[in-house]
Formats: C-alpha cells, structure tokens, sequence
C-alpha cells in the first residue's frame, strides 16, 4: 500500500541519512570550534512574532488556528526565532553571542528539484559583533564549514543589500516604481529592468544605465573601482562599505573565494549591509546565503548588530556528491 | 568519460560553456545570432540528429524551446536562447534574462470566431469564458489582471480546433503572421504581448563563469547593431 505524503515533503532512508548525519555532525563541528553554540526553536511560533522579523515571509508561510483560536506558523527561516530567542533568553548577556543550529524550515513553494517545502538548514548567528569585523568572522566560518563538506571550490557572493533602496532613493524613485524596479533587479531580468527604467518619469538615461551597469558587476576588488566610477553617493557608501568588509577579510586571510557582486539582492525583508550567497561549481542552485541584519533584533526590543548565514543542507550534500567524481578525475 | 556523464545535469566549472539552443521556428534566428558572434553551427544545420553539438569554444545543445529554462535553470545549459512566451509560461523558474534578442517577433492574442459573439455572449450571461490556449498560466494571469473570470482548458495540439467545433469560446495562443488564424475562420480580438527570442543564464553560472557569460552577451549585443 503506497499513503501519499504532501508536496515537497520526503522520507530520508538509513544510506542518505547516515550521510546527511556525517555531513551536519561535520557541520556542527566546526561550529562549536568556533565557539557557537547549538539551539533549538519550535518548529511552530505564534505567527504575529515570526510576522514582527519580517512580515514578508509571511507571503510562503503555513498558518494554522491553535484550539485556543490563536494563529500559529511553521517558521520558514532560523533567523527570526533565533532573534526572538535572543531577545527572550538572553536578556542583559554579555556579547557577541554566538549561536548555531541545524533545523528544518518551512515554505510553501512550488516543489521542485532543490526547492522542498520542508528543508533542513545549517547555520550560525553571530550577535552582538558590527561590520566589518563580525561580517569577517561569519564569513571565516562560512568558509571553514564548506571545506568540512569538501566543497573547496565553492565560492561566497559578497553583495550590499541597500544599495539599490539608497541608489533609487537618490534617483528619486519611490513607491511602486521602486518596489517594481527592486523587483526586476532580484529576478535579474535585464530586459524587464530596462523597460521599467524607460517607462519611468523622471529619470535620465545615465541614471537607468548606472542601475543596470551596477547589477552586472562582479569579480574580484576592482569592480569597487567600476562602480565607485559610475558616480552617486549611494554607490560611494555601498563601495566603501564593501570595501571595509573585504579589506576585513583580508586582514583574516578569507578572502580569496569570496567574489563582489553589486548585482547580489536577497529576497528576505531583514537583511542591512553585507549580504551573501553561496554557490559550487557542481552545483546549478544557490547552496544557501546569509547577510547582515543590524535593524532586526530591534524589531524584538534589543538592539544589536548581527550577521550569518544558512546552508540548505540537502543541496551541500548533493554538491558533495557531485564534486566527488570531479576530485577523483583531478587525481 | 564517465565523469562527463555523471555531472549532466548540473553546472559544471569547467570545460565548454553550454548553449541550450531552440529547435522549432526559433532555431533560424538563433543559428545566425550564433554565426554572427563567430560560433561554428553548421553541424547544427546540417542533416545530424544529434542533439549535442561540440564546436570550438562552446558546447550547442539542442531541445525543445520550452525546455531551456528547465536545462538551463538547473544548470545542465549554463546559457540559453528561448522566447520570452515559454519564460512568461513558467516565470517561476529562476533563469537571469539578460538579453531581448529581436528575432522570433510574434504576439500572444486572444482570438474568435468570425462573426461569432460566444466570446462576449459568455462572458456576460454565464459569467465567464472558455479559453482554450497552451499557455494556460499566461492567459489565467492576462485575464485575472484585466479582471474577467474565465475557465482555461489546456491544450496540447492545434488549439484553432477548439473553438471551432465547441470547446471553447476563443483561444489564447502566439500569432507570427496570422495565417494559421485566418485559415481556421478565426481573428485577432485582444493583443495580450509581443514577444521576441530572449537569451537566459544559469544563475549560478552567471556568477562563476562571469566573464564568458558577459562575453557572450556583448557579442551578441553587438550582433544585434545596439
């Protein structure tokens, strides 16, 4: 007798799961070396709390009415419940905190190969520690954990998640043409931004070619250079910014894997400064992502810096799995 | 050789970069797009069923138009040339679209009967209208944006028949020179976009393989006169 299982979800058998276990107890590991700790959340949390982090997760969220009528949601990121963690549990403490997990989220997307409804993520959450020198250390992290997955070819995005707010903001572009624009330029649709750029009043060609110049900049530290030559104040505080960072990274010896890019956006609400994204070569989807949030633990009454990053576990493994043939054939 | 096989399927680093390149009316222009930029297609042309193509430089892969988002999506194809119909039809797949190329013009229109009021008649009386089309999502969304109810009936073949012999109202489909309309006694009541051949990348190879991806896509810039 076969009894279905919704959409997106799976079952994990001993073979997979032994090396999923090897993969997060590898994980977990280096965490702990470096000193973050492991927590645990509920899986379920009142969904005006998950909602006060971000309320555009809510867009993918499952919610559900307890029997007491209160409306519960499966959490869709660590983020937000380790933000309420923190801002509940660790009242007065000394920082920066340094917390990990390894959970399973929740969203409700179109199921797809890389794209589960229910995934498990692997991270850390450094607290209490600002740019530049926190990004660096998370990124530091970040680095140590893909070479304990054996994805030493794997390569960080390094991005700016207000550049685009502030550069429109200098344009003058505000509202709905903004959130249009923004639009566009997360999905990398050149030739919908460029349209949108045209229909729009008010801006001069020079502006509309710097936004998309910008988008298509990436690669080592000279595209700062390119950038900071398009001109604009918005730039200039997301290059040096940028600048700050790498150099940070330098200075901790991390920086060689990680590559700029100005066309880098990051499709959830919190993120402030540096953002980045995981990719491998063997690999056609993003292995995970992480950023800065300086404005989030405030939404929850503390105010901290803090910065880190998630893996989807599930795609390390597959990385994993494809990079083996490769090392052998390099051998 | 085995290695090769078993990374299909995924992005690789290294070797050739890979072109998803459309069979079907898109093939054409996507051939000269390539000669132009100096990508050797003649074995493409030529009489070969093959469907993986090693010229110098690149690796020319070819499928069905509506597959090269999923290819290259996946990262099988780090680049892809396909209409911006099959993008729209299955916008949620995350491919970057970095170019209109301008070949393949052609336009999604709602169309009817001749002299056939069923459309109009439908809609006001029953609430809704039958729209048979192959692009089942892009019609739901023309329709819901321009705030009218419809039932979309997917289909996979010639969908003038539909609405000749009852199945529905009218059609959503892709018009190039309108012939296949005319022929069928139907004609053109609502233009709902143009479309053109759109050049894609793997988002992943996007940001790994820059410089060849940037490469390409001036190339082609160029090749267009812009």
């Amino acid at each position: 007798m076969i009894h279905p299982i919704p959409p997106g979800t799976r079952d994990v058998l001993p073979d997979e799961m032994r090396e999923l276990r090897r993969l997060h107890l590898a994980m977990i590991e280096v965490f702990e070396s470096r000193g973050y700790g492991e927590v645990s959340t509920p899986a379920i949390e009142y969904d005006e709390v998950l909602a006060r982090g971000d309320g555009r997760t809510a867009d993918s969220a499952y919610r559900f009415f307890d029997e007491r009528g209160d409306l519960l949601a499966l959490r869709s990121d660590m983020t937000i419940p380790i933000a309420r963690l923190v801002a509940s549990r660790y009242q007065g403490a000394k920082t920066p905190l340094r917390l990990c997990y390894l959970a399973n989220a929740f969203r409700a997307v179109r199921p797809q190969r890389g794209q589960m409804r229910e995934f498990a993520q692997a991270g850390v959450e450094l607290i209490g520690a600002p740019a530049p020198d926190g990004t660096a250390e998370v990124v530091d992290v970040l680095e140590a954990t893909l070479d304990a997955a054996g994805l030493d070819r794997a390569v960080i995005g390094l991005g700016d998640a207000d550049l685009y707010r502030q550069l429109l903001s200098e344009f003058g572009i505000e509202g709905e043409a903004r959130d249009a624009i923004l639009g566009r330029l997360a999905a990398h649709d050149l030739v919908g931004l460029e349209v949108e750029l045209s229909e729009l009043e008010g801006i001069g060609d020079e502006q509309a070619a710097t936004c998309i110049a910008l988008s298509q900049l990436r690669g080592g530290k000279e595209v700062l250079d390119e950038a900071r030559s398009l001109g604009g104040a918005a730039v200039e505080r997301a290059t040096a910014r940028l600048g700050e960072t790498f150099e940070a990274l330098e200075a901790r010896g991390v920086a060689d894997r990680v590559q700029i890019d100005l066309g880098l956006l990051r499709d959830l609400g919190y993120y402030s400064g540096a953002i980045l994204e995981v990719y491998d070569p063997a690999l056609g989807h993003v292995l995970g992502g992480g950023g800065r949030y300086d404005e989030l633990l405030k939404r929850f009454g503390v105010d901290l810096p803090a910065a880190g990053f998630a893996l989807y576990l599930e795609r390390v493994h597959v990385a994993q799995m494809e990079e083996e043939p490769a090392a052998g054939g390099k051998a | 050789m085995s290695v090769e096989v078993a990374g299909m399927g995924h992005a690789r680093g290294e070797g050739p970069l890979r072109i998803a390149v459309p069979r079907g009316a898109l093939l054409g222009g996507t051939l000269d797009a390539l000669d132009a930029i100096g990508i050797d297609t003649s074995e493409v042309r030529g009489e070969s069923r093959s469907l993986i193509f090693e010229t110098e430089g690149v690796t020319l892969v070819t499928m069905r138009p509506s597959d090269v988002p999923t290819y290259v999506e996946a990262g099988a194809a780090d680049v892809g040339i396909t209409g911006k119909d099959v993008l729209l039809e299955q916008h949620d797949r995350v491919v970057y679209e970095l170019l209109d190329l301008g070949f393949g013009r052609c336009r999604m229109v709602l169309a009817g009967r001749k002299g056939d009021e069923s459309l109009g008649e439908s809609q006001r009386r029953l609430g809704m209208m039958r729209i048979a089309t192959k692009y089942p999502r892009t019609a739901e969304r023309h329709f819901e944006q321009t705030g009218r109810q419809v039932e979309v009936i997917e289909v996979k073949g010639s969908v003038e028949l539909a609405p000749l012999i009852g199945l529905a109202d009218g059609i959503v489909d892709l018009v190039a020179t309108g012939r296949t309309l005319e022929e069928n006694d139907l004609e053109v009541r609502e233009e709902i976009l143009e479309c053109t051949a759109r050049f894609v990348a793997n988002r992943v190879a996007h940001k790994l393989r820059a410089r060849e991806v940037d490469g390409l896509t001036a190339k082609l810039r160029e090749g267009l006169g812009r």
